[in-house]
C-alpha cells in the first residue's frame, strides 16, 4: 500500500516517540499518537481500515482491561495476530499509539484483527473513526465521576455512539446489568446478550455499589430474583413488563475454587463446554464470558477458547500474587471504584491466616480527583476478620482520607497507620511482614504505577510485569 | 443529665435515588460518633410512596442524585414529604442537604429552557443552571459553626445557587473553590437548622465540627441537654488538614 508524505512523517514521529519513551522508560502512554494525531488526523483510520478481520471494541467501567487481553489471548490460541492496545491506555491518543506500534516502517499494519480497549467517554469518537466490527459493553458502574459528570451521562454517550454504527456491526450486551441491556432497545442492528445463569453465585440482597434499581424504561422499582453483585444479577419491571433479555452465550454451573480460580459450563448456540479459569475473583468470571462472547462471534473454536484462557495470567494489579522470599505471600490488586473494590475486600477478608493491609489512595487526574467513592465500598466487610490482619497502613495522596475511612469501618484509630511516601511505605510492609503471613497492596490507579516502581527498585519485579 | 441515655433517630430520605457521592458516609459518620458518645442513634429509611412522621425525627439527610432520579421523585417529594418536613424544619428540627437534595429545598430550579421547577422553599434560595459544571476541592470558612472552623470538601454541581434576605446565612465563606455559584463566594445555606451544602466528599467525616452541630443541637431540641463530650479527631483532622495544605489558596 502507498502511503502519503504527511502519513508517513506522522507515522514516524509517533514511533520516535514510542522509541523515545521506551527509552526513557515510560510504559505506553499516549503521547505518540496524540502528536501524530496532530500530523495526521486520519492516520488511525487509515491504519484500521487494514485489519482484514476488523475491529473489536470492549467498553464498559469495569473488565475492559482484563476481557480485552483474554481475548487476545484466545486469538493467540487461534494464531490469529492482533493489533491490541493491551498497555491499558484508552483514549484516543493511547489508542493511536497501540495502531502505530503496530504498524511497519511503510505503514503496514502487523495484526489482522483489532483488539480496542475504549474508555467510555471515547466511544463517540473512535466509532467515527474505527468502524468496529463488534462492539462489547460489559457493565455500567460509576467510576471517576468527575471526569463525566454523572452516570447516566456517560450511558447515554455510548447508547447515541451505539446508534451511530454501521449497520452490519453487532453489538454484544451483557443481559444481567439492566443499565447495559437497556442500550439494546435503542440499537437497531444485531444484538446479542451474554449472562450468568447460576443462582447459587447470587445473593437475595443487594450490594451498597448497585448503581440503580429502578426500570430504564418506566422508573418503577426492579424485582430481583437474585443479584450477583451491584446492579447485576436476574431482574424484572412488575410494571412495564420490561425483562432480562434472554441471553445466547451463557455461563452454568459455576464452581468457585478460591484463589485457584473456577470452573464453569459455557452454552452457545452451537455448543456447549467447560472452562477452566485458574484468576480468582467472581468478576474474572464475567470477564471470561465477556470473551467468550466475543470469540464466538469470530467463530473460533472451543479448543483455542479453551487454551486461550487456560494459558490467561493476571494483569498486572489485577488481584497478582508477588513473588517474595521466606514464605512470604504478597498480593497486589488495583482498586478504583466500589464494586470491584468491593471484590478484592471480600477475597482480603477470606479467613485464611494471618495478614497485612496497606491502602494506598490517590486522587491524580488517572484515579479521578474525587474519592468520595471510598464510602461506598463496603470497608465493614473486613472487620470480621480484624482477629487475623495484624497491620493496617495506608499510603498516598489521599492516605489520610483512607485511614479516616477505615477508623469510621470499625477498625479502631490506633491500629491505622500513615506514611505519606509510597515507596518507603511498600518497603516497610514488604519487612513488616512475616514468614508465612500474606500482605494485601491496595492501590489505585496510578498508586498502583508507584508501586510497580517502588518494587522494581527493590527487586521484585518478575519480567513478565513488562509485557 | 448525661448518665441517662439519650437515643436520637435519624431519618435518611430516599436513600436508593439520593446517593450520590459517598453521601452513604454522612450517615456512618453519624452514627459512630453517636456510638462512641453512647448515645443509640436508630437510622430510618423514606423513599417512593413512604409518609413520614416527622415527630420522632431527630436528625434528617437528604443527598443527591442524578438528574433522572431526581425527577423520579421529584412528585413524591412534594407530595408526601415535603411539607411535613418543612414545618419540622420551621420547628428546628436538624437537617443536611447535599447537592440535589439542597436544590430541592430551594424556592426553584430554572433548567436551560428557562423551566422552572418548584423547591420547597425552605430556603430563600433559588438554583440556575449553569453552562459549565463547577468540580473539585473546596477549602471554606465557617463561623456559623464556631470561631475559626473551617470546612473541606469536594464539589461536582452544574447548578448555580443564589441566597435570598430571607432568615438565611450562608453555610461558608470560600476560601478556594466555586461554592454556591461561583460568584459571591459562598457556600452552601443555613436557616434555622436546617443546612444546605454543595460540599460532598462526603462532607460529615472530614467536618466533624459540622456533624457535631447536627447531634447537638438534636439533643437540645429533643432533651434541652446539649452534653456532647468531645472525640480526639485524630484522623479526621489529619484528612481536614491535608486538604486545606494541599488546596487552600490563603491562610
Ligand atoms: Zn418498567
Amino acid at each position: 500500500m502507498l502511503q502519503s508524505p504527511r502519513f508517513l512523517l506522522a507515522l514516524w514521529t509517533g514511533k520516535a516517540a514510542i522509541w523515545l519513551n521506551r527509552r526513557i522508560g515510560h510504559g505506553g502512554t499516549s503521547f505518540p499518537g496524540t502528536v501524530s494525531r496532530k500530523l495526521a488526523p486520519s492516520l488511525l483510520t487509515a491504519l484500521a481500515r487494514q485489519l482484514p478481520q476488523g475491529s473489536l471494541f470492549v467498553t464498559g467501567t469495569n473488565g475492559k482491561t482484563t476481557t480485552s487481553k483474554m481475548i487476545a489471548a484466545i486469538a493467540a490460541g487461534a494464531s490469529i495476530p492482533v493489533t491490541h492496545n493491551r498497555a491499558g491506555a484508552n483514549l484516543i491518543g493511547g489508542i493511536t499509539t497501540a495502531f502505530i506500534d503496530s504498524a511497519s516502517a511503510l505503514g503496514q499494519l502487523r495484526g489482522r484483527l483489532g483488539i480496542i480497549e475504549v474508555d467510555e467517554a471515547t466511544v463517540p469518537q473512535l466509532v467515527q473513526e474505527v468502524q468496529p466490527r463488534v462492539v462489547i459493553v460489559t457493565n455500567f458502574f460509576r467510576d471517576q465521576l468527575d471526569r463525566f459528570g454523572e452516570l447516566d451521562k456517560t450511558v447515554q454517550l455510548v447508547s447515541d455512539a451505539l446508534g451511530k454504527l454501521p449497520k452490519k456491526s453487532v453489538v454484544l450486551l451483557n443481559a444481567d446489568d439492566p443499565l447495559v441491556a437497556h442500550l439494546g432497545r435503542f440499537f437497531p442492528g444485531k444484538v446479542i446478550y451474554y449472562g450468568m445463569d447460576d443462582r447459587h453465585c447470587g445473593s437475595a440482597t443487594m450490594q451498597q455499589s448497585a448503581e440503580t434499581r429502578f426500570c430504564r424504561a418506566c422508573g418503577h422499582p426492579l424485582t430481583y430474583d437474585w443479584y450477583y453483585f451491584g446492579q447485576l444479577g436476574h431482574y424484572r419491571c412488575t410494571n412495564c413488563n420490561l425483562v432480562r433479555p434472554q441471553p445466547s452465550i451463557v455461563v452454568r454451573q459455576i464452581e468457585l475454587r478460591g484463589e485457584q480460580g473456577s470452573r464453569f459450563t459455557v452454552e452457545t448456540p452451537e455448543q456447549r463446554f467447560d472452562l477452566t479459569l485458574s484468576t480468582p475473583g467472581f468478576y474474572n468470571i464475567y470477564n471470561a464470558l465477556a470473551a467468550v462472547a466475543l470469540a464466538v462471534q469470530l467463530k473460533l473454536p472451543a479448543q483455542a477458547i479453551e487454551k486461550g484462557l487456560q494459558g490467561y495470567r493476571t494483569n498486572f494489579g489485577r488481584m497478582e500474587q508477588l513473588p517474595l522470599p521466606d514464605n512470604k505471600k504478597a498480593f497486589l490488586a488495583l482498586i478504583k471504584n466500589p464494586t470491584g473494590c468491593d471484590e478484592v475486600i471480600r477475597t482480603v477478608a477470606q479467613p485464611t491466616g494471618t495478614k497485612r493491609l496497606l491502602v494506598i489512595i490517590n486522587d491524580n487526574a488517572a484515579d479521578g480527583r474525587d474519592i468520595s467513592w471510598l464510602w461506598d465500598a463496603d470497608f465493614e466487610a473486613l472487620i470480621p476478620a480484624l482477629p487475623l490482619i495484624k497491620q493496617v497502613q495506608t499510603a498516598g495522596l489521599r492516605g489520610e482520607d483512607m485511614a479516616l475511612r477505615l477508623q469510621y469501618a470499625g477498625i479502631p484509630a490506633e491500629q491505622l497507620t500513615y506514611q505519606s511516601d509510597i515507596a518507603q511505605a511498600i518497603a516497610g510492609a514488604i519487612k513488616d511482614t512475616q514468614p508465612g503471613e500474606t500482605l494485601y497492596i491496595l492501590p489505585t490507579y496510578t498508586a498502583l504505577l508507584a508501586v510497580k516502581t517502588a518494587l522494581t527498585k527493590l527487586g521484585y519485579s518478575p519480567n513478565y510485569w513488562e509485557e | 443529665m448525661s448518665n441517662t441515655t439519650r437515643p436520637l433517630t435519624l431519618l435518611h430520605l430516599y436513600p436508593d435515588l439520593l446517593n450520590l457521592y459517598g453521601d452513604r458516609g454522612n450517615i456512618i459518620t453519624l452514627r459512630q460518633r453517636c456510638q462512641w458518645r453512647n448515645i443509640p442513634l436508630t437510622v430510618q429509611t423514606a423513599s417512593l410512596g413512604d409518609t413520614v412522621d416527622f415527630g420522632p425525627v431527630d436528625i434528617v439527610f437528604i443527598g443527591g442524585g442524578s438528574d433522572r432520579e431526581q425527577t423520579l421523585l421529584f412528585t413524591d417529594f412534594q407530595k408526601y414529604k415535603g411539607p411535613a418536613l418543612v414545618e419540622a424544619a420551621e420547628n428546628d428540627l436538624p437537617l443536611l442537604s447535599v447537592c440535589g437534595g439542597y436544590q430541592l429545598l430551594g424556592r426553584y430550579y430554572r433548567a436551560h429552557t428557562g423551566e422552572e421547577m418548584p423547591g420547597l422553599g425552605l430556603f430563600d434560595a433559588w438554583t440556575e443552571a449553569g453552562p459549565t459544571r463547577l468540580i473539585g476541592n473546596v477549602v471554606a470558612e465557617a463561623p456559623v459553626l464556631g470561631p475559626d472552623v473551617t470546612l473541606v470538601g469536594f464539589e461536582n454541581h452544574s447548578g448555580r445557587t443564589f441566597l435570598g434576605t430571607k432568615d438565611i446565612r450562608p453555610l461558608a465563606h470560600v476560601r478556594s473553590g466555586y461554592g454556591n455559584n461561583g460568584d459571591d463566594r459562598q457556600e452552601g445555606a443555613v436557616y434555622r437548622h436546617a443546612v444546605g451544602t454543595y460540599l460532598h466528599g462526603p462532607v460529615l467525616p472530614k467536618n466533624p465540627a459540622l456533624a457535631d452541630w447536627l447531634i447537638r443541637h438534636a439533643l437540645i431540641r429533643r432533651y434541652g441537654d446539649d452534653h456532647l463530650p468531645a472525640l480526639p479527631d485524630r484522623w479526621e483532622m489529619a484528612a481536614h488538614q491535608s486538604i486545606i495544605r494541599r488546596f487552600s489558596q490563603s491562610g
